[in-house]
């Protein structure tokens, strides 16, 4: 009686729900699309960008996605901007040690990026006339600077959420360094998921779609272990995870998210040509289910 | 800067009357729970069950019963904000709406918070939570009102037993400890001060008299500082970042060769 595994056990849950379900899933989704997207841009060959900038298309929508869903999280809607201004003085509002007031300061600046990536990928594509916004693409140092610091403050937005969790007093979220880890790692495999999901739609054959596949094969299997190191890490308090939302932890991220679709990366002749495709929706859908057990789980303790 | 102020608050005295309750309610203007209407725990004495957004002191009702229930007894304390020296609702704030005052005490300002509930989760007590009428978080602020107008709180003021004792803290320890003497002379040997030393997030500017352990009380035995995690976790998200990114290096770098490869394999 009276035995708890760890001193967070006396915190009281914050009532994140849905919205911040959504809003770690999305925000994973721009910050890695945008991450991806930039190293194609970096590294990839000229015939690559189209996935570059597909990578773009997503991240920009996704990140505005990510704002509206957090404001309308906060009881008080209409207050969003005390994140970033002091209302009372007028004055900035930032505090290096709090991840909730770094992270928005971090989601307005990816913003700005994703939209200069956007208007570039646009302008590239002739979808708008505009020789200014088409500076922003490759060849030029101009895209290089833009798409470093854009894909660096992306992926910040997509780990900085686990962090968040880890810088509080509830069971599971603090009782593991790992959470941004996982975070960033599982933002990479559902972003590598939704592009080659996106390709595939468009029938694109370019050779960068084929890294892409090994990209995600190798960051699943990442993933994977990254969440065992997290299970780990819990100590005793793991025993949060004996019930219902460690069933769907096993079935749904692990067995449906990981092991499955590394199963049909690497075993291509299983589905034909369904096989990708079906991998990657399974890698989204598992991504979506570890953030959904991961917010509710510990709120539920 | 005024001397620090807090409570001292020795459970052995206290009956459970919650003066502190609903003094707490009327001069803080709190609503009532469900619009006013009565629901009651069924199990136990204590139908205001925790500290909240409208309840920002709590009696504690803890049965100590033998299974039979022919023997027993409560162990009763009257929980609140403790105004943490190192405030995690403080630290985490992305607002500014969190601030100590003069009294070194920590007042939410619902005029600045936006209802975001990260100090609902930084708080190792549970002591926070959104009040439903103004959709922002609050608790306790050692009546700041009140001591602004050289007043002592509402609920040590209305404690019959001074089982609340409000006053600057040095003198509050200096009681406190004289107490602990006191009863471990006349034989409660299990007599202690929770959150006095320092050693609890800087020391607690309400501290508690308690003669069972902590958890007992549904206090945590060792409450820590949500930033604690801050640089581990920062680190390991930026190794995870830079491996991944590898990873991308390798795969769209080598993508001729080895994307041909992959794609053949049967």
């Amino acid at each position: 009686m009276n035995t708890f595994p760890s001193s967070t056990y006396f915190s009281a849950p914050p009532d994140w729900g849905w919205l911040i379900v959504f809003y770690f899933f999305f925000g994973g989704l721009a910050g890695g699309c945008y991450f991806i997207a930039a190293l194609i841009d970096l590294f990839g060959r000229p015939e690559d960008r189209p996935l570059a900038r597909l990578g773009y298309y997503i991240a920009f929508p996704c990140v505005l996605l990510s704002g509206v869903l957090l404001t309308l999280d906060l009881n008080r809607p209409l207050r969003f901007w005390h994140m970033l201004i002091e209302s009372n003085t007028f004055q900035p509002m930032f505090k290096l040690w709090s991840p909730m007031s770094v992270g928005s300061w971090a989601l307005l600046i990816f913003g700005i990026f994703s939209l200069v990536s956007f208007l570039g990928a646009l302008a590239e594509d002739g979808r708008i006339q505009s020789p200014a916004w088409r500076k922003v693409r490759p060849p030029g140092m101009l895209n290089g600077v833009i798409v470093v610091l854009g894909g660096l403050v992306g992926f910040y937005v997509a780990g900085y959420t686990g962090v968040l969790l880890a810088v509080t007093n509830r069971p599971i979220w603090s009782d593991t360094p790992l959470l941004g880890m996982l975070f960033v790692v599982s933002a990479a495999s559902i972003s590598a998921a939704l592009m080659i999901l996106l390709a595939h739609r468009s029938k694109w054959t370019m050779p960068g779609i084929g890294a892409l596949h090994r990209l995600d094969a190798w960051v699943v299997v990442l993933e994977f272990l990254v969440l065992i190191a997290v299970m780990i890490s819990l100590g005793p308090v793991f025993r949060a995870w004996v019930n219902a939302w460690g069933v769907l932890l096993f079935l749904g991220v692990i067995v449906l998210g990981m092991v499955i679709p590394s199963a049909l990366y690497w075993r291509r002749q299983w589905l034909g040509d369904r096989n990708v495709t079906t991998a990657a929706a399974l890698v989204l859908v598992g991504g979506f289910i570890l953030r959904l057990v991961i917010v509710f789980s510990a709120q539920g303790v | 800067m005024a001397e620090p102020m807090g409570f001292y608050t020795d459970t052995t005295v206290c009956i459970g009357c919650k003066a502190c309750e609903v003094a707490c309610k009327e001069w803080n203007q709190l609503p009532s729970t469900n619009g006013g209407v009565n629901t009651l725990s069924g199990d136990s004495y204590d139908n205001t069950r925790r500290l909240d957004g409208i309840h920002w002191r709590h009696v504690k009702f803890i049965e100590q019963f033998t299974e039979d229930r022919k023997d027993g007894h409560w162990l009763l304390m009257s929980d609140v904000c403790k105004h943490c020296v190192q405030a995690p609702c403080l630290e985490v704030c992305p607002t500014g709406a969190i601030v100590r005052t003069e009294f070194d005490s920590v007042v939410i300002q619902s005029d600045a918070c936006n209802g975001c509930r990260d100090c609902i989760s930084a708080c190792p007590f549970g002591v926070i939570e959104v009040n439903p009428a103004s959709g922002t978080a609050q608790k306790c602020t050692l009546c700041y009102d009140r001591l602004q107008g050289g007043m002592e709180p509402a609920c040590s003021q209305a404690c019959p037993t001074q089982s609340i004792q409000f006053g600057t803290i040095r003198e509050l320890h200096g009681r406190a400890q004289k107490r602990v003497a006191q009863l471990h002379e006349a034989g409660e040997k299990r007599a202690y001060l929770y959150g006095a030393d320092e050693k609890t997030l800087g020391g607690l500017n309400s501290f508690y008299l308690l003669v069972d352990k902590p958890e007992v009380y549904g206090l945590p035995p060792d409450p820590k500082m949500p930033t604690r995690n801050l640089a581990s976790a920062s680190w390991f998200s930026a190794l995870g970042a830079v491996v991944v990114g590898l990873m991308g290096i390798i795969n769209f770098r080598n993508r001729g060769a080895g994307a041909q490869d992959h794609e053949e394999r049967p």
